[in-house]
Parts: C-alpha cells; sequence; structure tokens
C-alpha cells in the first residue's frame, strides 16, 4: 500500500476519496457514489458527450486527446457492439497515479465506464489492469461484485431498463500494451502488438466493435465533471485544460509523492513548494516532466505552467503526470542509456525503426557511457532517433526518439565529456561498465 | 491436470465475459503460474485445448509478456526495479546489495530455491522509490538495511 502526502495548494477532486475507506460500497455511496451515473441516466448520451467535452477533459494517459471528442467518433448506429475498456495498464516510467486511484477509489473507474458507456451507447465495459498489481485486480474484482450484488451493474441497472456489464481483465507484464491498439490484442488474448490506423479503435476496435479507450484516471474524472458540471471543471484549469492532475513528483525531492493540483500549475512551484525541493543542498539538474518519453528539461525551462499546451510550448509534453527530478550528481548520459534500456527492453519487434533503432541507440549509449565512443556516435544517436520518429505502428518508437533527441541537445557537453575514452565523471571508481566489443 | 477450486471458479466465471474464448488468455496463463509456479508444458497443454487454441498459439503469447515464465524459478520472485525513479534513489545499488546477499544475479535462483532475483522495468512505485516487488507484494522507500528485514521475513515465513 503506497503511502499517501498532502499539500495546501492540492485541489482534490479525483483523489478526493484518497483514505477515506471508499473501496467499501456503502462508504462509496456516503461520499456521493453512484450520483453521477444515476444522473447520466437521465441525460441524453449527446448531452452527457457535450458536458464531457465542455469540461475541457483531456486523456490523462498522455496524449492530452479531448475525452469528449473521442467519445464523439463512436459511430451511432453499429452492427457490432460497441465497448468501453478502460486503460488501467499504467507503466511508463515515473507514472504512479492510477495505482492510487484503483487501490482507494475503484468505484469512480467502474462509474467513469458506465457513464461512457451510456454516451457512447455501448453496454459492455472492461477494466484492464496491468500483471503487477495484483492487488488492485483484487480490489478491482471486489468492487465490480459489490456493485453488481447493488444492482448498479448488470441488467437493468437503476431501475432504467439499461443494461451494463463491466468486466476486469489483469495483464502479465506489458509496456507496450499501454498503447491503445495494442491492449485491444492483448484483451483479446494475444500477443500486445499494436495495429495500424486508421480504422481508428472508435469504428474498428475490440473484437471489431467500435471501442472507446479511456486512461484510469481521465475515467475517474468523469463521475465528478457530472456532478459538478463542465464549466466548474474547466475552470479549475487554463482554458482548454480542465480539471486537475494527479502528478506522480519522483527523483531527487525532499518530499516525492503523488499531488493532486490544478491543471497549468508553475512547474518550479511544483518542485521547490510542493516536492520540497532538492536534498542534501544540491541543485537541480533536469526535469522529465510528464514520463520517461517526454523530452527533458532544464532548469531554465520550468517556470511554466503544467497544463497540455504550456507544456508543448517548451518543445515537451505533459504526457502522463510523471515528474522526475535529477539532481546535479546525475550522469545525464547514464540517464539516457537507463531511458533506452527501457524502450529496448519493451519495444515489441514489430516494426523495424522501433526494433532495430532502440537497439542500436542502447548499444552506442552503453558505449558511449563506457568511455568507448566515438566523436560520430553523437551525431548518429540524433540523426537515428530523428528518423525513427513518425516512422513506426505506434509511438513507442517516438517515446524512444524524442527524449534521446533532448538528452543530445540539451546536454551534449556531458555527451562529449565521456569521450576519448574518458570514464564517466559522475562515476564511483570502479563502477564503470565495461566497453561494447 | 488439477487446478485449485479457486482457479476452476475464476476461470468458468471469466470464459463468458468474452465473445471469443482465447480472450481470457492472458489473466488464465497468470493464474495457472501463480499456482503451478511456471507455465509447464502440461499447463500450455491444458490451456490450449480449454481456450480451443494449439500450443504454439499458447506459447507465442507467452513469450510476449515478461510476467510469464516456462522454467520454474524460486518460490520468492525479488524483482528489484532500477528503471529512472528508482535509479535516481538507488535502485541499481539496492539490486547489487541483493545479489550479494543472495548470491546470485539477475534471474538467478538460490540452491534452496527459496528465492530469486530480477531485475524489472518500473512497477509503478515511482514516488515511493526505490522500489521492490516480492511476487506480488510491493516494498517502497527501501534501504540496504530494510531489504535485508524484508528477505528476513520471507526466509521466515518458510
Amino acid at each position: 500500500m503506497a503511502d499517501l502526502v498532502s499539500h495546501s495548494d492540492e485541489v482534490r477532486v479525483v483523489s478526493k476519496r484518497f483514505g477515506k475507506g471508499a473501496t467499501n460500497l456503502d462508504r462509496y455511496l456516503e461520499l456521493d457514489g453512484y450520483k453521477a451515473v444515476q444522473k447520466a441516466l437521465g441525460m441524453q448520451p449527446d448531452a452527457i458527450i457535450n458536458e464531457v467535452k465542455n469540461s475541457g477533459l483531456r486523456g490523462r494517459g498522455g496524449a492530452g486527446f479531448s475525452t469528449g471528442m473521442k467519445w464523439s467518433f463512436v459511430p451511432k448506429p453499429s452492427a457490432k457492439p460497441k465497448y468501453v475498456l478502460c486503460n488501467g495498464d499504467e507503466s511508463e516510467p515515473g507514472t504512479c497515479k492510477d495505482r492510487l486511484i484503483f487501490e482507494h477509489d475503484p468505484h469512480a473507474v467502474i462509474e467513469g465506464v458506465v457513464i461512457a458507456g451510456l454516451a457512447v451507447g455501448s453496454h459492455t465495459g472492461y477494466i484492464y489492469i496491468r500483471g503487477e498489481y495484483r492487488y488492485l485486480l483484487e480490489i478491482m474484482q471486489k468492487a465490480i461484485a459489490d456493485a453488481y450484488a447493488h444492482g448498479f451493474l448488470g441488467k437493468n441497472i437503476f431501475g432504467s431498463g439499461y443494461d451494463f456489464d463491466v468486466y476486469w481483465h489483469g495483464g502479465a507484464g506489458a509496456y507496450e500494451v499501454g498503447e491503445e491498439s495494442a491492449l485491444m490484442e492483448s484483451l483479446e488474448g494475444k500477443r500486445g502488438i499494436p495495429r495500424i490506423r486508421p480504422p481508428f479503435p472508435a469504428v474498428v476496435g475490440l473484437w471489431g466493435g467500435p471501442t472507446v479507450i479511456n486512461n484510469a484516471e481521465t475515467l475517474a474524472s468523469v463521475p465528478h465533471i457530472m456532478l459538478g458540471g463542465a464549466e466548474w471543471f474547466a475552470r479549475l484549469g487554463p482554458p482548454k485544460n480542465g480539471g486537475t492532475r494527479l502528478f506522480c513528483l519522483s527523483g531527487n525531492l525532499e518530499r516525492p509523492g503523488v499531488y493532486e493540483l490544478p491543471m497549468g500549475y508553475n512547474l518550479k512551484k511544483m518542485i521547490y513548494d510542493v516536492g520540497g525541493g532538492i536534498p542534501h543542498g544540491r541543485k537541480l539538474k533536469a526535469v522529465v516532466p510528464g514520463g520517461s518519453s517526454t523530452p527533458v528539461l532544464t532548469p531554465d525551462e520550468i517556470d511554466v505552467g503544467m497544463d497540455f499546451d504550456s507544456v508543448a510550448k517548451t518543445g515537451s509534453m505533459l504526457g502522463s503526470g510523471g515528474v522526475v527530478v535529477l539532481d546535479d550528481t546525475t550522469c545525464m548520459v547514464k540517464f539516457a542509456l537507463r531511458t533506452m534500456k527501457f524502450y529496448q527492453h519493451e519495444s515489441c519487434g514489430w516494426c523495424i525503426p522501433c526494433r532495430e533503432g532502440t537497439d542500436w541507440l542502447r548499444k552506442t549509449l552503453t558505449r558511449l557511457h563506457a568511455g568507448g565512443g566515438l566523436k560520430k556516435d553523437i551525431d548518429n544517436m540524433y540523426y537515428l532517433s530523428e528518423n525513427m520518429l513518425g516512422r513506426t505502428f505506434c509511438p513507442l518508437g517516438d517515446a524512444a526518439a524524442m527524449p534521446t533527441m533532448a538528452f543530445i541537445k540539451k546536454f551534449r557537453r556531458e555527451f562529449e565529456d565521456h569521450l576519448q575514452g574518458r570514464p564517466c565523471p559522475f562515476e564511483k571508481a570502479g563502477a564503470v561498465e565495461p566497453v561494447m566489443a | 491436470m488439477k487446478f485449485s477450486d479457486q482457479f476452476e471458479s475464476r476461470f468458468a466465471e471469466m470464459v463468458p465475459h468474452y465473445p471469443t474464448r482465447r480472450s481470457a488468455l492472458v489473466p488464465t496463463l497468470l493464474y495457472a503460474q501463480d499456482e503451478v509456479g511456471f507455465l509447464s508444458d502440461e499447463v500450455i497443454q491444458e490451456l490450449a485445448g480449454r481456450l480451443e487454441l494449439t500450443e504454439l498459439e499458447v506459447r507465442n503469447v507467452i513469450s510476449y509478456y515478461s510476467m510469464l515464465i516456462t522454467k520454474p524459478r524460486g518460490k520468492y520472485n525479488v524483482q528489484v526495479c532500477t528503471n529512472i525513479a528508482c535509479m535516481l534513489r538507488g535502485g541499481e545499488e539496492l539490486l547489487g546489495h541483493c545479489e550479494k546477499k543472495l548470491g546470485i544475479g539477475h534471474k538467478g535462483t538460490t540452491p534452496d530455491g527459496l528465492f530469486s532475483l530480477e531485475e524489472v522495468e518500473c512497477i509503478g512505485a515511482c514516488s515511493w522509490a526505490p522500489a521492490v516487488q516480492v511476487n506480488y507484494d510491493f516494498h517502497e522507500n527501501l534501504t540496504a538495511e530494510k531489504m535485508d528485514r524484508v528477505l528476513e521475513e520471507y526466509r521466515r515465513k518458510t
């Protein structure tokens, strides 16, 4: 069970019920539980979609696409059944927020799935939880069973005449499956290999039926929008970036933790005030603002509002909310290498630019970090990354290329410092990795 | 091939959730592995039959997922995260400590079959780094001393 933290600047919406025993259905009902879905049952599907559109809610998985817009892409008449799929395969390094939602407020996710279903005219939802989160899958299994026992799920929910089923599903270890088309493949019992788009999941998704796929935090936000209203939610953040966000502060910080802050909250304040600053009297060196795939920011770039549009202006991305803070004892080459080791390990191997690209980047970074790098390696890595961008089936290739390019561009000096057989300036003696053959 | 009643009831519950039988495959494999310890030829054959797949199709899926294994390992699988957030807070040193303490490396198993060690990718404990998962249990904000206590607890459990 993960520890909870708090800060006076927090605005608790999604985390409102954290630590309040809301996994218990009776307790959840006391805390306004299942009121939103009952409200939604009295609304026209288009009205639900408009409410979510107007709230400015954007995908919390990382892409930041308008949730209401996504729902509106689902065709109304459909020969095949429509589905709602909750993406709880949280595995972007630096991200640990969905874990808290499942642990403390599983019914909010269920409610979000049902409301999404009502909006698009679906009768079946799946909640996919990564395999490592076994205790959360168990919490969700119980929550679903309790909801069925109360008549909140199944036939004729809340006596409305509308049928809606929600099922749990567990993964078995794969970052790639967090990508929406790979997620569907995995749910269908296959290797998590991405599908080519178009057609998009909203038109051809699970078992060929139109499918809405949303991140767990996105879906957990929906009931609050239904109850508080689109206008209230939109006003919590800057224009077009409605609501709050669970920011996962990690790395070299005095007080790491998951904090719910309004969209657009200043990153510098987040690091120094909320996170308590850098410990041991060290200095800030860099920040990964939204999970390992987002380009790194330097200390002079952190005076920025943490919303999708403001962070995009810095050339990075708000991503999944994983804010990883690096102090001045961190070797950027090593950090880049560890990042690439991850992407190389997680690349599914389906398409060549990603499979080969991540492998070569990892090999080159390993050699460079060990002191065996050649001057041309630095430009070669940049060129290789540039050529992976946009040339892969799914965004994993981009996720590996984007941060690499930023590391090289912003910390080139440090890469050069590793050349000509020099030992890593940050490494303790004797800890240098062997030079690649 | 006999599984526990719990496995059987879960399997019976799961299959009708999907329009195709094979959709239950991934979670079923993991539940089977939890009971048997690994996905043996016998388990693969059994599940392939139940889900109307060929053994090859099942193996094809197994090889994709990092948690699924086809060879036995220790009773307690110590999974040390060394990904970025954990690395910044001593994840690699923690892995080194476990290697020394258990006398095994990545994917190794102690001679008594009690522990296995694995260096894993992000387990979603970034804000509580460095973190380790032993089987499914999370252990967070670790130090070498805390890690020793964790290992000792598991040793005592047997």
